[in-house]
């Protein structure tokens, strides 16, 4: 890979057209994801319909201080990897690998206390098929929820530790002066992934962990 | 390229009421609103997905191709869930067969 903004390869007319491709491809690719995350979300649907007093008491069993810090953590980041964009488009690149790293730190932080809340469920025994340890009338509801709520925020982690592989390529490649206001869209693909994958957890957070606290 | 730059003040105004939506999320959850919850808290979700894609991820300056296009995932993603929980929701209406 040379060390200039890349020329317009011979498939596009121009830098706009090329642009233009590489959003089609990636709306595309995100519109499999919400299919994706889309089916969990179903299967979530029907089962607080069915069993809505379990999912409301396993509910309560999630901390919710650790989740709002976490939603705070996820928008931050989201507001780093849009300033990225404007830096990439501004030509300050500084500002672009700092933002970027800024993002990745985020993210990191966010794993980590996703890690520790997995611990603490593993502890106190909320973790169906590993260790699950919780007794009452809504055992088998309280379990189901459980289930879905690993499998749902399991995959949302996946997705963030898949993405700060991705962001720190492009820092590196940002370093190296791979981009320019010309050409930055991989920049733009990595933070529309991005983005994507703060939606989910604005819509994960609400449904898992604040069903209703009263 | 002729590509709209959203200024640094714009992300940051979303970014502010992206947080105050959240913090209204949370209190909500904590209010006696019964039925209610799922619905004011998905109004709220949807809300701030929807400022999302239109700043941070730059729909609205987008060409309308486009747009629609980011449209569809979400249109599925309706059909889905409307037609899966109809079903459910309606079981037992006309007696068993």
């Amino acid at each position: 890979v040379a060390d200039f903004p890349s020329p317009v390869t011979h498939q596009y007319h121009d830098a706009e057209q090329r642009q233009q491709s590489n959003l089609l491809g990636m709306w595309t690719f995100l519109a499999t994801e919400v299919l994706f995350f889309g089916g969990l979300f179903a299967v979530y649907m029907v089962y607080r319909t069915i069993y809505p007093e379990g999912f409301a008491e396993a509910s309560r069993h999630l901390d919710v201080l650790l989740g709002t810090i976490n939603t705070v953590i996820l928008l931050t980041s989201s507001l780093t990897v849009a300033l990225a964009i404007h830096a990439a488009q501004t030509d300050r690149r500084t500002a672009l690998v700092g933002f970027l790293i800024a993002t990745i730190v985020l993210a990191l932080i966010f794993l980590g206390l996703k890690a520790y809340e997995y611990y603490h469920e593993y502890e106190v025994g909320l973790i169906p098929g590993l260790n699950f340890t919780y007794t009452g009338p809504l055992a088998r509801e309280v379990q189901l929820f459980f289930t879905i709520y690993f499998v749902m925020t399991g995959l949302h982690a996946i997705h963030m530790i898949l993405g700060v592989g991705v962001i720190a390529v492009i820092a590196v490649r940002a370093w190296r002066r791979h981009f320019s206001p010309e050409n930055y869209d991989a920049v733009e693909m990595t933070g529309l992934y991005w983005h994507f994958v703060d939606i989910v957890w604005v819509f994960l957070f609400p449904l898992l962990y604040l069903i209703e606290r009263v | 390229m002729p590509h709209h730059i959203i200024s640094r003040t714009t992300y940051l105004i979303i970014y502010v009421i992206l947080l105050v939506l959240m913090v209204l999320t949370v209190a909500t959850a904590y209010m006696e609103l019964g039925a209610w919850h799922l619905i004011v808290a998905m109004l709220i979700a949807v809300v701030k997905a929807v400022l999302i894609l239109l700043y941070f991820m730059h729909l609205r300056y987008s060409g309308r191709a486009l747009i629609l296009y980011a449209f569809l995932g979400f249109a599925f993603l309706m059909v889905l869930l409307v037609l899966t929980i109809s079903d459910y929701l309606t079981r037992g209406w006309i007696g068993a067969f």
